[in-house]
């Protein structure tokens, strides 16, 4: 009797260590489920409080300076070299730029971007990036409102205080491993962290993000009418899909209607935002980013030499939307429109004598 | 204190090792002469191992499995530069993928499908002789082929994912890789390509014989186990002759359901029920793509899948405004 509890035990304790195996790569609960939805079909998001509340301290927006007068000599009067931002006043361009400082490099100071004995200088290629991606922040402001809405993005929405924003992607190398004899993985089937882990096509970004390839591969009618997609295709869609849920911490009946995901009749009208969202991310990388590949140092660059590039995860950092929707823009209208073109504000002479004027140590 | 008696638990019959039957023309000699007694597999079934016949059926279905698994698995090592760790570290992502959709039907070079399509022939020749094999055994036993045919319903499933409807469909790409989570995403994949497989009435059958088969099976394993005290485990003697095993659990059922199957005709529910899954699960994939594109559209025009209420405000398509970037 006493061998066989002994036995017991043993099992016990072995199923119990199984278990714990088996459970290890599990979410501690609790889940909460919250309805999305009409009820019984399946439109549910699911959260963790304890998951939940990590994201949001995460999420948090930065402290706001206090506005600056517009009144007095703009800048691009006073100082050299201003390009983008020459129509705030000396104040506001003042404000931003220790704004800058605060979201992007906290820790190297103005010296990251400027030469300090010259800041009209243009010799730091962080400069020449900062100012292309001002001109990036206020195109989006203005011109992708159908994704950004009012709420607007800042430099801060992506850097979080780091000079290169925590989530970019380079263009994946080609497989280094194996030959061409055997052992291709047709870009998938490696546990990336891109795909939540899956098996799925591990790049969705270079074919939808950067190319325009067709990220629809459901056919418009009930009997087959010429849709040529395959399922192949169904799976690199698969990965963006997977990619824009973990980087909204979203399930995919965030957007789509559960019962079929190329319905958009009666489907949630964030699938909207989001369409624009995809374009938008493809238009930034091509406009702004790649044109900037020539000014990045090699260590900045991918294995393949290409340029730091974004995609959902760069702005959403887990939160369905970027710092859990808190609008920083308003605090910073000069973000939120083109900078009209200091050059045709002043003549050349204009320039030159503001320049005269100048001290020293302004210039 | 409460005793559990039943014969197949407590006793573990050693009697005279059997060899069975004399076999005819044409049969190879039985592999293992003198068959061994293991106590511990007599705890989950038989004592008795052995002996095995093999027979040339069997040899060649082995080789050309073994073939299709060395391919597969060659190819899955390769993919991790053929370090043993990173192969077991990822093996249930690793696969073997079929040709790109590009390449249609022909055949593929050898890293681009090539070697799926080779694996898949001969893992298809492995399974159709192990089929004839089963077949074969169960002839020269005077067996019906009960087993062989149940086997090749879930062959069916397992030729129109890999071969009858990547050919109607005019690509290789079309078929399911080998790999483990890569078959799984795949089939996620397939569903939402077809717009939907739950609204496939034949996926529907298929998981509803799925789910009567674990059923049936839970109920009848249940019932015998239930009267093994009265010898419910001599099931064919049952049949025959009914005893008060038989008649107990028949009360039980009436009991508690008004109607129960026979000691026979639950084996027929049983057996039809696990048929049936892969079965109708092979006509739904095998209509996809090829009858019907789009699943959820297919219910919509046949009032299957119901409307339901506006929760949200109207949602358009932006791809259908004109001036939207």
């Amino acid at each position: 009797m006493n061998q066989l509890s002994n036995w017991i035990a043993r099992g016990l304790k072995l199923t119990g260590l199984a278990g714990l195996v088996l459970l290890a790569a599990c979410e501690r609960p609790p889940i909460d489920s919250v309805q999305h939805g009409f009820r019984g079909t399946g439109m549910a998001q699911v959260y963790n409080p304890r998951l939940l509340a990590e994201k949001t301290a995460l999420n948090q927006p930065p402290a706001v300076q206090p506005a600056a007068s517009s009144e007095g000599p703009k800048a691009g009067q006073v100082y050299q070299n201003v390009k983008v931002l020459g129509d705030l006043s000396v104040g506001e361009f003042n404000r931003l730029m220790v704004a800058m400082t605060n979201w992007i490099a906290p820790e190297q100071g103005c010296a990251y971007c400027h030469n300090a004995a010259n800041f009209a200088d243009d010799s730091k290629y962080t400069k020449v990036v900062a100012r292309r991606m001002t001109e990036m922040t206020q195109h989006i402001n203005s011109d992708w409102k159908s994704h950004v809405a009012d709420t607007g993005v800042t430099c801060y929405t992506c850097h979080r205080g780091q000079p290169v924003p925590q989530a970019v992607w380079f263009k994946s190398a080609e497989q280094p491993y194996g030959s061409n004899f055997m052992g291709d993985k047709a870009g998938q089937n490696d546990p990336s962290p891109v795909v939540n882990l899956s098996s799925l096509p591990n790049d969705p970004f270079t074919p939808f993000l950067l190319e325009a390839k067709n990220i629809r591969v459901n056919g418009p009618t009930a009997l087959p009418s010429g849709n040529r997609q395959s399922t192949k295709q169904a799976e690199w869609t698969y990965g963006l899909m997977t990619h824009m849920s973990q980087s909204l911490g979203v399930s995919c009946t965030y957007c789509h209607n559960s019962r079929s995901f190329a319905t958009w009749e009666g489907g949630p009208p964030q699938r909207v935002t989001a369409w624009h969202g995809i374009r938008m991310a493809r238009e930034l990388n091509l406009e702004y980013l790649e044109p900037l590949t020539p000014v990045f140092p090699a260590q900045r660059k991918g294995e393949l030499g290409d340029v730091a590039k974004l995609n959902c995860a760069t702005c959403h950092q887990g939160a369905y939307k970027p710092l859990n929707g808190a609008a920083m823009l308003k605090d910073h209208p000069e973000l939120g429109r083109k900078s009209a073109d200091p050059k045709a504000a002043l003549t050349d002479t204009d320039v030159a004598k503001v320049a005269a004027a100048l001290p020293a140590v302004v210039k | 204190m409460a005793q559990y008696e039943n014969l197949f638990t407590v006793v573990q019959a050693t009697g005279p090792l059997h060899h069975g039957v004399p076999l005819g023309q044409g049969n190879s000699p039985r592999t293992g002469e003198k068959p061994g007694l293991s106590y511990l597999l007599g705890k989950l079934g038989n004592a008795q191992i052995g002996p095995i016949y093999l027979g040339g059926l069997g040899l060649a279905s082995l080789i050309f499995g073994t073939l299709a698994f060395n391919i597969i698995g060659m190819n899955m090592l390769a993919s991790v530069n053929y370090d043993p760790i990173q192969f077991i570290r990822q093996l249930f992502w690793l696969a073997l993928e079929p040709p790109a959709p590009s390449n249609g039907l022909a055949l593929s070079p050898l890293n681009q499908g090539g070697w799926w399509q080779i694996a898949g022939l001969f893992l298809t020749i492995s399974v159709l002789l192990w089929w004839a094999r089963t077949y074969r055994r169960a002839r020269e036993l005077g067996l019906g082929t009960h087993v062989a045919w149940a086997f090749a319903a879930a062959i069916w499933l397992f030729l129109v994912l890999g071969l009858f409807r990547p050919v109607l469909m005019g690509s290789w790409g079309e078929a399911v890789p080998f790999g483990i989570f890569p078959h799984l995403d795949w089939t996620a994949a397939f569903s939402l390509r077809y717009g939907n497989l739950f609204y496939n009435p034949f996926h529907a059958l298929s998981i509803a014989f799925l789910y009567g088969a674990t059923l049936l099976f839970a109920m009848h394993g249940a019932t015998i186990l239930a009267v093994s005290q009265y010898g419910g485990e001599r099931e064919i003697e049952q049949i025959v002759d009914r005893g008060t095993a038989s008649e107990r659990a028949a009360l039980f059922w009436r009991w508690t359901m008004g109607f129960n199957a026979t000691m026979e005709s639950i084996h027929r529910w049983a057996w039809w029920f696990a048929v049936l899954c892969p079965l109708t699960g092979g006509i739904g994939i095998l209509l996809t793509g090829t009858v019907v594109d789009n699943w959820f559209l297919w219910a919509v025009k046949h009032g299957v899948a119901p409307a339901y209420p506006d929760v949200f405000p109207a949602v358009i398509d932006p791809a259908l405004s004109l001036g939207v970037k």
